[in-house]
């Protein structure tokens, strides 16, 4: 089998089986939801202007709640004796990495898709920017990059789901602080050209971890 | 162990430049004018940054150089050498802390080279927490190789984003050489001496320990297959 029918057919395997479960989605929005309005409830009592805070806030409930989602495409895939399966197929590691770490994106996208509007609603911001959606996009790139490898080693240690948020936000500051500062540049109006050293930033970020999580995902998976 | 001869030449040779360093640090340079006393944590502080540094930079080949060999010798230099770049790294957070406070006037501000070390800090620290947490000894040592090297790689990244967020942090190295007078750069390239020569005893004590470890594990082994 060719690298890309490979990855598609895995990332194929995990859609399935979240279509018919609905479990890593529906505790990604509502956990997502919750960091909104927990956020919200702490800071409204302080700070002056709510929309100060609303960049970091969102960026928050992205990335916490994607911990959530990394964790849970390595426990599923242990829980069954997956992973071992995949093991033994011979395909090369390289595209086994890649069908995860496509599918980990894409239930971060499909859960951010639904949070922000919410955000719009409870901030009172326009999201309606295709800037912002570049943002979004590149910034969950990078953390699903490094997390899928992350997961994919915490999930064999003692304390699974708690290690993998140790390790991932120290190496993600990177992309929690372009993405917050690109995200309020654009909510201030702020031109396209104040934004692109963020986003520059952005797109190397993703372009070395993916290589980077591509190659060591194979030492990572082999028993 | 045969090589001790050499281990013990090492210990001399830091020794001596350790009594250089304290003397030049207390005796031999003068007091800075506007910063006064304190600033003389600036000799400690700068070496501890640098060997931090340099550790987990050993740390990073050494896990290159055990996914290459898979030689589990790779793997116990890796693993020394992140707990001695912690240590390193602690001291140097807590010495600019103090610092801070006199002269800027704040214990804590986020500038790029605190924040990356304290980046750094946090990291090798959850690192060292997930190779307790793994009973396979191969498999330990094949995470923390590519854990290590992930968390090099950042370094540069992590600097860059947050000195394009803010910076107030004194450039000592800039292109037109150092800014510094000479009896102080003396002083701190001894004191940069001397910490590197201790990184190195550190590194090679606790790695002798890690071998003579596993010397008495083989022998515990060999002696309870043959009874």
């Amino acid at each position: 089998m060719s690298t890309w029918r490979t990855v598609i057919a895995i990332v194929a395997k995990d859609v399935a089986s979240e279509l018919r479960s609905k479990e890593t989605l529906s505790t990604l929005l509502i956990f997502a939801l919750l960091i909104m309005v927990v956020f919200n409830f702490a800071f409204e009592l302080r700070v002056e202007n709510v929309r100060q805070i609303a960049p970091g806030v969102l960026w928050v409930a992205f990335t916490f709640s994607g911990i959530l989602s990394l964790n849970r495409s390595f426990v599923v895939e242990r829980e069954e004796g997956c992973i071992e399966g995949l093991r033994l197929t011979p395909v090369d590691r390289g595209a086994i990495y890649l069908g995860k770490f496509v599918g980990n994106t894409l239930f971060m996208l499909a859960a951010e898709v639904c949070i922000l509007p919410l955000f719009a609603v409870l901030f009172d911001v326009s999201v309606l920017n295709p800037t912002l959606w570049l943002i979004v996009v590149l910034g969950t790139v990078g953390f699903a990059a490094v997390g899928t490898l992350f997961a994919a080693m915490t999930v064999n240690t003692r304390a699974r789901e708690a290690m993998l948020p140790l390790l991932l936000f120290p190496i993600t500051v990177p992309v929690l602080i372009a993405a917050t500062k690109a995200t309020g540049q654009i909510l201030d109006g702020q031109p396209f050209a104040e934004i692109s050293a963020w986003l520059r930033l952005l797109v190397a970020f993703d372009a070395i971890f993916t290589v980077i999580a591509w190659l060591g995902f194979e030492y990572v998976l082999e028993e | 162990m045969r090589r001790d001869k050499y281990l013990l030449a090492l210990i001399g040779l830091t020794a001596v430049s350790m009594i250089a360093s304290l003397y030049l640090v207390f005796v031999y340079v003068p007091t800075e004018r506007t910063m006064g006393l304190v600033q003389r944590i600036f000799y400690f502080h700068v070496p501890s940054a640098w060997v931090g540094f340099l550790a987990f930079l050993v740390a990073f080949v050494a896990g290159i150089a055990y996914l290459a060999r898979r030689d589990w010798r790779w793997d116990v230099a890796e693993a020394t050498s992140v707990e001695i770049g912690i240590a390193f790294s602690t001291i140097a957070l807590v010495t600019g802390s103090l610092w801070a406070r006199p002269t800027w006037n704040t214990w804590w501000t986020w500038d790029p080279r605190l924040t990356t070390t304290l980046v750094l800090w946090l990291y090798y620290v959850s690192m060292l927490l997930l190779r307790q947490m793994i009973e396979n000894k191969e498999r330990q040592a094949r995470f923390s190789a590519v854990l290590s090297i992930v968390g090099f790689v950042n370094v540069p990244i992590v600097f860059l984003t947050i000195r394009l967020w803010r910076t107030i942090h004194p450039v000592l190295f800039t292109s037109e050489g150092f800014a510094l007078e000479s009896s102080m750069l003396l002083t701190l390239l001894v004191s940069l001496l001397t910490f590197t020569l201790l990184y190195f005893c550190l590194l090679w004590l606790r790695v002798r320990q890690e071998y003579l470890r596993a010397e008495i594990d083989r022998m515990k082994d060999q002696l309870l297959s043959a009874s």
